[in-house]
């Protein structure tokens, strides 16, 4: 039996709970708010909420200074590129960890969760000499490369977490009626782990997409993605406001979207299945 | 059962993971430890190619005698700490209300979640300037409405703004994790001691936080990871002055701007060992929860 709460008791709660809401959000509201004023209007005082005169402007001007598709195209290919990646080298890994589990499969485990703990900054030079060598500098394969062995840990983990899920008799019964390893992974395993794939895929393309450390430090002109985009902004310069903001929008729109969908698969994945 | 053939598979299977796992952290590791025992300046022409000279524990003695190591430690402890106790003291406060039946929930977590998914320089930037600027942020209107003095929050406030930021920032995380335990509270409990008369902070003591002490935890290691390396929001917000310089940034700074690699490398040494002390209590945790 639930407990019983009175209506007042309900109204309170929403009303609190949805101030609480509006004032975490709002920065981003704000945001995308000026994004469709103009400059002056974007620092008037009192600040203005709805009487202004909405205008695209600002969108027109960020495009015209740098070229929003080329970044946006980066980050889509440095993104999925290294989630698509690391989930193929993700699938057999976890498959064997979750249904041929051995003496060492938690060390593994352990051990590969351990490497995401590796302090960026730490090995910020030798990666960059190992980047020179190859003639990676500022190319969108190095950064793909990297992101997906920095997201590769999160990646098995989440792919066991769900794999372990599945029932291992179907896998049985499959083998028992003489199915190849093949077969099993691809007709019998693969469908059922789809769901639990694509929340993998989803939550992994959301952290590369804002990862903020190499995608800085080793891109340049070429294969610099969003997170550089943005970056460009961080100099002051004159009335920029308006343009900030719909830099701002441009960057973090895709992504909003895709993270809404995601917000139970996070709490799964970000904590290696121990909260669920 | 697994036979002797599907294990040799298996292990087969693992290899690429592991092999690329292994590879991306022993190579930049032995370089890094490599390199910390040299002297490597390569604006003044020293090379790999050339050969490094042998410098023993110099660097990491003159790391930790630097004017500017116990600040950054100092800064690194202040900004974990803080935004620590900031997102658990309003995590676990926003997941009761969030747990409380009410109208429009799911628009509610939704809201209370954004945050999490905009991207570290953008939250940066936009707090810089929409909300921080001293003369035109909305913080700046707000204080001159109330008839206050604006505050120049990145240069008198730097570090406490930093927090307030990264904060904001991982709020939506706490929050999450807390609330999906919350959810998974047994409500009978609280129900037998509220007709008990237990009072509400009775309840919370004994009942609601005992059964979060383990979602505290993993939100306290998981988030302390990500919180030691904070790196774009210091960047694009003060770039390290105003006593905003972290271990992190030091090393950084170290290794990028005065190009003086083997002194960054010693300490990125540290920083590596500071990590791994944290990560072994994470790795006793998840483990444990492995067995289960």
């Amino acid at each position: 039996m639930s407990r019983t709460v009175t209506k007042q008791r309900k109204m309170i709660t929403t009303a609190a709970a949805w101030t609480i809401g509006l004032i975490i959000f709002f920065p981003i509201y704000w945001t995308i708010l000026t994004s469709f004023k103009t400059e002056a209007q974007a620092i008037n005082d009192p600040p203005l909420f709805f009487a202004f005169d909405w205008t695209l402007e600002n969108y027109a001007l960020v495009q015209e200074r740098s070229d929003y598709m080329k970044f946006l195209w980066n980050s889509v290919i440095i993104a999925g590129g290294s989630t698509i990646l690391g989930i193929l080298v993700a699938i057999p890994a976890a498959w064997s960890m979750a249904f041929v589990p051995s003496k060492r499969t938690k060390d593994v485990l352990l051990w590969m969760l351990s490497t995401k703990m590796l302090p960026a900054v730490g090995v910020l030079y030798p990666i960059s000499l190992i980047f020179v060598q190859f003639d990676l500098l500022d190319t969108r394969g190095g950064l793909v490369v990297v992101l997906m062995l920095i997201n590769l840990p999160i990646i098995v983990w989440m792919l066991y977490t769900y794999f372990k899920e599945i029932p291992g008799e179907i896998l049985e019964a499959a083998r028992m009626d003489g199915a190849t390893l093949k077969e099993e992974i691809l007709y019998v395993l693969t469908p059922m782990a789809i769901p639990g794939i694509a929340s993998t895929i989803l939550l992994n393309f959301i952290l590369a997409w804002n990862e903020a450390f190499w995608t800085l430090n080793l891109t340049a002109a070429n294969a610099a993605p969003l997170t550089a985009f943005i970056a460009s902004y961080s100099s002051p310069e004159g009335l920029f406001f308006a343009k900030l903001s719909a830099a701002s929008t441009m960057a973090i729109t895709p992504i909003l979207i895709l993270g809404w969908f995601s917000q139970k698969q996070l709490v799964r994945g970000l904590t290696f299945g121990a909260v669920k | 059962m697994a036979t002797k053939a599907s294990r040799s598979a298996a292990r087969f299977m693992m290899a690429p993971a592991v092999v690329l796992l292994l590879g991306w952290m022993l190579v930049p590791l032995i370089m890094t430890l490599w390199f910390s025992f040299t002297k490597y300046l390569p604006l003044r022409g020293d090379s790999i190619d050339r050969g490094l000279d042998w410098v023993g524990f110099a660097n990491y003695s003159r790391f930790l005698s630097s004017s500017s190591f116990w600040p950054s430690v100092q800064t690194t402890l202040v900004m974990v700490g803080g935004v620590l106790l900031i997102t658990l003291v309003l995590g676990i406060l926003l997941a009761i209300l969030l747990d409380q039946p009410m109208w429009g929930q799911g628009v509610v977590r939704i809201l209370v979640i954004a945050p999490f998914f905009v991207m570290p320089t953008v939250s940066a930037l936009v707090w810089k300037n929409m909300l921080m600027d001293p003369v035109n942020g909305i913080f700046a209107h707000l204080w001159r409405f109330f008839g206050a003095e604006p505050v120049a929050w990145l240069q008198d406030a730097s570090l406490s703004s930093i927090i307030m930021i990264v904060s904001w920032q991982w709020l939506p995380f706490a929050t999450l994790i807390l609330l999906t335990a919350i959810q998974s509270l047994d409500s009978e409990q609280l129900e037998a001691a509220e007709m008990d008369g237990a009072p509400v902070l009775k309840r919370f003591w004994f009942i609601v936080l005992p059964h979060l002490a383990r979602a505290i935890t993993i939100v306290v290691l998981i988030q302390t990871i990500f919180l030691l390396s904070i790196f774009a929001e210091i960047f694009v917000t003060t770039g390290g002055a105003f006593g905003t310089r972290t271990l992190t940034y030091l090393i950084f700074q170290r290794v990028i701007d005065s190009q003086n690699i083997g002194l960054g490398s010693a300490g990125g040494v540290y920083a590596i060992i500071l990590a791994n002390i944290v990560a072994i209590f994470l790795m006793r945790i998840v483990g444990k929860n492995l067995d289960a």
